[in-house]
């Protein structure tokens, strides 16, 4: 079959066919998507602003330094690094159970996707321990001449510029958008992961009750693997944004 | 292999080809990319932690950075969603409003510079002008 031949050839635009090659609730879930991109790139732009408009703010290198039952060991980049693996391994399933769904093989999409799905709660998990470790762990902040213990939550940020007290180097509270934004962000991208594994779960269960062998395509394996490409790509920017720059 | 038809809006299918080579092949492009991003990250980090840290080099990796990750967005589009696969009025529908970004960075990374420079400039005195009621300086020293 020359695709070349027969695209020169179709009148995309004159009805009765898609101009778009693509079937309804396809082009929609694109449609939905860049609404969605617009979303979180309103949040990234606005976290920008407000970060330009700053005269000090967090190292990112600084913050997120810890790692499960590693201690006070300072790595910085290290659990990120793994969350940001464990999205893009499930990403690779993802699209194999896609490709295994166009060859109609039901038991490599079921194989696939329960793999997505692990991915997905890994790495909610990770963001699950991330949150509580930033929000339960203490630090010596000093506010109005006294030592005072902060985590780091919507309302505090012990992440300021230092200064000496006492002869030692000591925090002051830094800007408070940080915590805001950090938890508004990634909170919203954890519900997008969130949504994802309910979404993969049921196309599992379908895909096991043999809905799609029935229907004869499996295409809406391909529209949730839209979904979750999409939740990958804008952990691609959160990562940027947050622990990168 | 493409016999089956989902949809009558549909004129034709692209074609899949039967191995997984590309998308493995995507996968260490990511890889790569993400280890690459990383090391500059730890480079950023040396720099920071250095005597005299250079602010014109940590733009410079921050902005390597920046483009590294416009390119692992583009094989995450291309080849893991198929967008690539599909037909030209397909991919336009999808990047051309996209573009409106270009506008946005621009226009709001501005705003907050123009910030900066307002609360640097006016930071607790009251701003200079003909009015009696200097307001404009309280929402500048909140936030």
């Amino acid at each position: 079959m020359s695709t070349a031949a027969i695209q020169k050839e179709t009148k995309w635009w004159s009805g009765g066919r898609s101009p778009f090659n693509a079937s309804y609730g396809k082009v929609m879930m694109w449609y939905f998507l860049m609404s969605d991109a617009f979303t979180f790139g309103a949040f990234l732009i606005s976290y920008g602003t407000i970060r330009f408009s700053q005269n000090f703010w967090a190292d990112p290198n600084h913050v997120f330094n810890a790692f499960p039952l590693a201690g006070h060991m300072n790595l910085p980049l290290t659990f990120v690094s793994l969350m940001t693996f464990i999205l893009i391994a499930s990403s690779v399933t993802m699209v194999l159970a896609v490709h295994e769904g166009h060859n109609m093989n039901r038991k490599g999409v079921e194989k696939y996707m329960i793999m997505t799905i692990i991915g997905g709660i890994a790495f909610l998990s990770c963001q699950a321990w991330e949150w509580t470790h930033l929000i339960t762990g203490d630090h010596a902040v000093l506010v109005n001449g006294q030592i005072e213990h902060w985590g780091t939550t919507v309302s505090h940020n012990p992440w300021g510029p230092e200064v000496m007290f006492n002869g030692s180097e000591v925090a002051t509270p830094g800007p408070i958008a940080f915590g805001g934004y950090f938890f508004g962000i990634t909170g919203f991208h954890g519900f997008h992961v969130f949504s994802g594994v309910v979404i993969n779960i049921i196309m599992y269960i379908k895909t096991r009750m043999g809905h799609f062998d029935d229907r004869g395509h499996y295409e809406m394996i391909e529209k949730a693997g839209l979904y979750w490409h999409f939740v990958d790509l804008v952990w691609v920017f959160v990562f940027l944004c947050f622990y990168l720059i | 292999m493409s016999a089956h038809v989902s949809s009558p809006e549909i004129t034709f299918h692209p074609e899949h080809s039967g191995s997984t080579k590309r998308i493995w092949r995507t996968f260490w492009v990511l890889s790569i990319l993400t280890i690459f991003e990383l090391a500059l990250g730890i480079g950023i980090y040396t720099i920071h932690k250095g005597e005299h840290p250079s602010a014109s080099m940590v733009l410079l990796l921050k902005g390597v950075v920046c483009i590294l990750t416009l390119a692992k967005a583009y094989y995450i589009v291309s080849i893991f969603m198929h967008l690539g696969d599909e037909i030209r009025n397909m991919i336009m529908t999808i990047v051309v409003p996209l573009c409106l970004f270009i506008w946005f960075i621009i226009a709001f990374l501005w705003d907050g510079t123009s910030w900066l420079n307002l609360r640097n400039r006016y930071n607790g005195k009251p701003v200079q002008t003909e009015q009696h009621q200097p307001a404009a300086t309280e929402k500048g020293a909140k936030d």
